[in-house]
């Protein structure tokens, strides 16, 4: 692995990993499903050219071949776009992968409005959705280069399948490389008394931070938490949030309804009622535009977490 | 070949299979048994004479494997496993009842010797590829088999499943389909048409053979030149009749899943030991 700081793209990150990850582990397998131009794996099919096994544009047989060779001991990652991962798969990844007891590591790429010009069909805002209702399934999303690297070594390491949300493009490097991460642990990468923003995934955890700048301005004290693992998700953070701040906002790159803002509130509304007011896309399908485009189409900008906090903390004065 | 004396061991043997099967399902008194019978033979014929298996170490690494695509057959299955010494014959009765080991669709986290988790009708077929795939990778010397529905076979999966072991070469994946020409709503043939399925396997590149599929010397000898034929998947279509051998379902369009009571079962056993009593 070179410098994470000098990585340009994150599927670049995740291609390295799993180079690494190979070289280590002689089970580990990489399917893909004629993305591999997409999801960068040609790295890793011009290290172990034997161990990449494309399917062609077949993705639920796919998942199922992966669980085949997973109950032969293998550990293998099957990348295909998130939008496909999540709604093309799902019986698939559901039955023969999780349902079965094996160790599928299900990687979809392009998530939310980062699917940017494939258009309305290829937007996945879904797939926490879909993923979520799977029980004992580990989902994911990482924040920037370290924690894509880390997250990416800790699913090989997990045994039992898994869902991780792969941005391909661009990258952020926010934490020193020796950083630790642990599964449905979240991270609170700022202090704030007066409200806590959950955020998954690159798009999210960016826009929360600044979120957290215009909100001091204002002179109001937001902590930041990455929440990279949306399940199983990190209750004891989010309960001792609520019960510090009394006014929780999520933000999540996808469908509000029975994502990630969904969970926190469920777990908050059963245990301590605070408010709790989600980002996320409200009830619409996708469609074509650039990330800061689309980021202001679904109302998923700093400016828009700001509005949310704005909300939670009058919620939370009418209590 | 099969010696004389192999065969009627095998046919005595898919007697005792179909009793207990029979037996299983009556005691619940509902399941899956037209599907189970007609598989009848195939899977006493593998259990018996080819599987390289080791029931008291049901997880072997090098051994052969079996995914029961069409997973509601499951009964029939239990029933050769149970013979097999698998687990008690005791527990056939719990078929289906809450916290069973044997639940109607074919679960590898519940039942020894069940090798892959099936029920949601084409996954068996990626599955039993992925095995099969897995075993080349390991180099092993093992072999994969792999038993389908013919209305199974309308699903896509299974289709993306044949093209990718061709791909592959898979000549260790040795497939059935158990053409008994019925599915839940009617005659195959009037619901979705899979004929003419050698050609389809034919064209996608498989070793494809058509046999009666109740008739052990033609499934041996089909295995046989399977085993024999190098750098291809393997299909076997096995012409079968619905219910096999359990008398009242035989030739009843709406045979798949049946209710029938303990009495009728105990009486259909009787039946079936006197017609092949007198068929001897």
């Amino acid at each position: 692995m070179k410098p994470f700081d000098e990585y340009k793209d994150m599927r670049a990150v995740y291609a390295d990993t799993l180079v690494e990850l190979a070289a280590e582990n002689p089970n580990i397998l990489v399917l893909e499903a004629d993305l591999m131009a997409a999801s960068g794996t040609k790295a890793f099919r011009d290290a172990y050219p034997d161990r990449l096994l494309n399917a062609g544009i077949a993705e639920a047989n796919m998942v199922g071949v992966a669980s085949g060779l997973s109950s032969m001991g293998f550990i293998p990652f099957a990348n295909t776009f998130a939008s496909f991962a999540g709604r093309r798969d799902f019986d698939q990844f559901f039955l023969s992968a999780n349902y079965a007891g094996q160790n599928v590591k299900l990687v979809g790429s392009d998530p939310g409005v980062t699917a940017q010009f494939n258009g309305g069909t290829h937007m996945p805002f879904e797939d926490i959705v879909l993923m979520r209702a799977i029980p004992g399934l580990v989902l994911v999303e990482p924040s920037d280069t370290v924690s894509m690297h880390a997250i990416t070594r800790l699913l090989a390491e997990h045994k039992g399948s898994t869902y991780m949300r792969l941005q391909r493009k661009g990258a952020v490097t926010r934490y020193k490389a020796d950083q630790k991460f642990e599964l449905g642990k979240g991270i609170v990468l700022s202090e704030g008394d007066d409200a806590a923003i959950f955020a998954s995934g690159m798009v999210m955890v960016n826009e929360a931070v600044e979120a957290a700048k215009l909100l001091k301005e204002k002179g109001i004290s937001a902590a930041v938490i990455d929440i990279h693992t949306v399940k199983p998700l990190d209750a004891d953070l989010v309960l001792e949030m609520a019960e510090h701040t009394g006014a929780i906002v999520t933000a999540e790159n996808g469908q509000r309804s029975g994502g990630l803002g969904a969970a926190v509130a469920e777990l908050i509304g059963e245990n301590i009622p605070t408010p709790v007011v989600r980002v996320g896309v409200k009830n619409l399908f996708g469609e074509v535009g650039t990330l800061d485009y689309l980021k202001k189409r679904f109302e998923l900008t700093a400016e828009d977490i700001v509005a949310a906090v704005e909300r939670a903390l009058f919620l939370k004065k009418k209590h | 070949m099969l010696q004389e004396s192999e065969h009627e061991a095998l046919k005595r043997k898919a007697l005792e299979i179909r009793k207990l099967t029979i037996d299983e399902i009556g005691y619940l008194g509902v399941g899956h048994i037209g599907g189970a019978m007609s598989v009848v033979e195939v899977l006493t014929l593998l259990y018996e004479k080819w599987l390289r298996i080791d029931p008291s170490d049901p997880k072997k690494e090098e051994r052969d494997r079996v995914v029961l695509s069409k997973g509601h057959a499951g009964p029939a299955l239990y029933a050769v496993l149970a013979d097999k010494g698998y687990f008690p014959m005791e527990w056939l009765h719990t078929l289906n009842k809450g916290g069973t080991r044997l639940p109607s669709h074919c679960d590898m986290k519940l039942t020894p010797g069940i090798d892959f988790s099936t029920g949601s009708l084409g996954q068996g077929s990626s599955a039993a590829v992925g095995i099969a795939l897995g075993q080349k990778l390991r180099k092993q010397e093992s072999r994969t088999f792999l038993i389908l529905g013919d209305g199974e076979s309308q699903e896509g999966q299974v289709w993306e499943a044949a093209m990718f072991a061709a791909h592959y070469h898979l000549d260790n994946l040795i497939a059935f389909t158990d053409y008994n020409k019925q599915q839940l709503d009617g005659m195959t043939g009037d619901i979705m048409s899979i004929d003419d399925i050698t050609t389809k396997y034919n064209g996608f590149g498989w070793h494809v053979q058509r046999v009666d599929g109740h008739c052990f010397p033609s499934i041996n000898r089909a295995i046989e030149r399977a085993v024999e034929e190098k750098g291809r998947p393997h299909m076997i279509v096995l012409d079968t009749l619905k219910s096999k051998g359990f008398i009242p379902g035989e030739g009843v369009l709406s045979n798949h899943n049946m209710s029938f009571s303990y009495e009728t079962a105990k009486e259909a056993i009787a039946e079936l030991e006197r017609r092949e009593g007198a068929a001897k």
